[in-house]
């Protein structure tokens, strides 16, 4: 036996080191979670590589920072011009956006949706890699000391770069988009046609379980479907680039990611999303029982004195005024789909308040979506046509303070997102 | 092609010196994390890969060879996010081979070096999927086109490497 051991010994080390090396394989694999087995050894060799890392990056971008802020400020003027001309642009735009998803929420709400938003994140930077060209992966310089855990989304302005796999105290290790370990649910913009997006062997993206028959072309845009519960809905992942009949009755949609993954310096961690109903507010729904209140006498309120904004004077307001009807006139809570809160604000006097509007924002939007005639109307005059509340009240009585309400239609906030530290969206 | 069989008595065998040993191994699993970030073509290469072979070629000893392929293996694995082990097996299997194919052939020509590389790069693909797809059920796919490609890279990009290691060479 000894003359076998001794004649075979390389071979017999070879197989003692992989045999062992397979059982700390097997370990991992039936625990099930390899992070939690691992992890000291991992917190190890992250601790030794990282620090040079993160010293080497700093030290680059400190050089780059020189350059760039102090030496190379050529064009920076004229920069500077055609970006404020872009963000009046895209304040224009906002307006009307916002406009739509208004519209959207209001939807969502009559569907009883649930939304996911983006309420904070934390900014990272990218320090490194896994460095195998079998493994796509990065280090950020942030951990579980920044309020980091598994299973976080990592985004960047332009669309989502991969989830958090492990936490160190002070880095983290990024599972991007593209590896083949990965897999996110997606979604094509157009179609609405929902897949899996995985990684290829060469470092691609593709968009797995699309039927061939559905229509899917080049150009089209992929987005986050919400369905692996880790990036939310609607972030953008990229464009498809090439479509081909693939196996089993599936398409092959090759995908160009949106981020640029091969060159990632800074990224975005969620670190928490909230999932909540759609909500409206519904200041323009009008419910029976309140315009029954309205009708019914009742011992009216302590009219309450409001000063708009300066610099917005509804034009419904000021006529009302000047109509000689109460000038303590309080808006409603947030403007109304129809054109009747023009009609509100000249016939004002009657309207239920839900709550007060902070800026004068509400009020210039109630005053710009006025109908024409309707804020051109005032006092009593404005009862004619409109069909809303307001139109509804009483004409006899124009000089009638506020009417006490059951309760006001909704004085749920608006459903956008809660301050957030950086929010992308 | 001068790859010519020879006995053992003619094969030179080479050392290094502590801190190569260490700091070489070190140094290639450094500068493939952090590299690639910069230049992302980068993530082509396998230094740690190229400095297994070229340690287990130059020390020509089965069993060295193999220790240093796991140690190295074992460490790319640590920085991964695969489970550890995957690349462990396999460097440790190219370590092995390396070294035994050291001990018969003489490698010291570009040449040789470069089909020892690429062959090398297949073998530790091979054991490493192998491992990934049958032990830990990840579902790695391979692709010929990009396997091949990346083989003959690390195999050009080896015969440089190997020279300038060559300066650490002690003989025994």
């Amino acid at each position: 036996m000894e003359s076998v051991l001794g004649r075979y010994r390389n071979l017999t080390i070879l197989v003692g080191v992989l045999f062992l090396q397979v059982l700390g394989l097997a370990v991992q694999v039936k625990r099930g979670n390899d992070a939690d087995s691992t992890r000291l050894i991992r917190i190890w060799a992250v601790g030794a590589i990282t620090p040079f890392e993160r010293g080497l990056v700093r030290a680059q971008n400190g050089s780059g920072n020189l350059w760039h802020n102090y030496f190379f400020l050529r064009g920076v003027r004229a920069e500077n011009r055609q970006l404020k001309e872009q963000i009046e642009q895209m304040r224009l735009k906002e307006v009307r956006l916002s406009e739509d998803a208004t519209q959207a929420h209001r939807l969502q709400s009559l569907l009883a949706f649930k939304e996911q938003f983006i309420v904070k994140t934390v900014p990272a930077q990218v320090i490194g890699s896994s460095g195998s060209d079998l493994s796509r992966s990065i280090y950020i310089d942030r951990g579980s000391n920044d309020g980091l855990t598994p299973d976080m989304a990592v985004i960047t302005a332009g669309g989502i770069v991969g989830k958090v796999l492990r936490v160190y105290p002070s880095t983290s290790l990024v599972l991007m988009i593209n590896d083949q370990s990965s897999g996110v649910g997606g979604m094509l913009e157009k179609s609405r046609l929902q897949g899996v997006l995985r990684g290829t062997a060469d470092g691609e993206v593709i968009l797995e379980r699309v039927m061939s028959d559905e229509q899917v072309a080049p150009g089209d845009t992929v987005l986050s479907s919400g369905g692996d519960q880790i990036f939310p809905k609607g972030l953008p992942v990229g464009t498809v680039s090439k479509v081909s009949p693939g196996k089993d009755m599936f398409l092959n949609i090759l995908v160009r990611p949106a981020a640029d993954l091969s060159r990632l310096e800074e990224v975005l961690v969620v670190t928490e999303k909230q999932e909540k109903n759609a909500v409206v507010d519904s200041g323009g729904r009008v419910r029976a029982a309140d315009i029954l209140a309205e009708r019914l006498p009742s011992v009216p309120d302590k009219p309450v004195v409001v000063t708009p904004a300066p610099g917005t004077t509804p034009s419904g307001a000021t006529a009302s005024s000047a109509a000689g009807t109460s000038a303590g006139v309080k808006t409603p809570a947030t403007s109304a789909p129809t054109g009747g809160n023009a009609a509100s604000t000249s016939g004002a006097q009657s309207m239920p308040v839900a709550a007060q509007p902070a800026t004068g924002q509400v009020l210039k939007k109630v005053v710009q979506r006025a109908p024409v005639g309707a804020s051109a109307t005032s006092g009593s005059a404005s009862n004619g046509g409109t069909g809303n509340a307001t139109g509804l009240s009483p004409a006899s009585s124009p000089a009638k303070p506020a009417a006490p309400r059951p309760k006001p239609p909704t004085a749920e906030p608006s459903p956008q997102p809660p301050p957030t530290e950086d929010n992308p969206h | 092609m001068p790859i010519t069989y020879t006995s053992g008595e003619q094969i030179e065998v080479y050392r290094f010196s502590f801190p190569v040993t260490v700091g070489v191994p070190l140094l290639a699993l450094f500068l493939q994390a952090y590299v690639p970030r910069r230049f992302p073509f980068f993530s082509v290469f396998d230094l740690p890969l190229l400095v297994t072979i070229f340690f287990a070629m130059a020390r020509r000893n089965p069993i060295s060879g193999l220790f240093t392929g796991a140690a190295i293996g074992l460490s790319q694995d640590m920085l991964g996010a695969y489970p550890i082990g995957i690349n462990g097996i396999a460097m440790t299997v190219v370590g092995y081979l390396a070294s035994s194919l050291g001990a018969k052939l003489d490698v010291e020509n570009a040449g040789a070096r470069l089909l020892v590389t690429l062959g090398f790069y297949l073998v530790h693909a091979a054991v490493y999927f192998t491992v990934a797809r049958g032990m830990v059920n990840l579902t790695l796919n391979w692709s010929w086109s990009h396997g091949v490609l990346a083989g003959l890279a690390n195999a050009v990009l080896g015969v440089g490497l190997y020279f300038m290691l060559d300066k650490f060479k002690q003989r025994t």
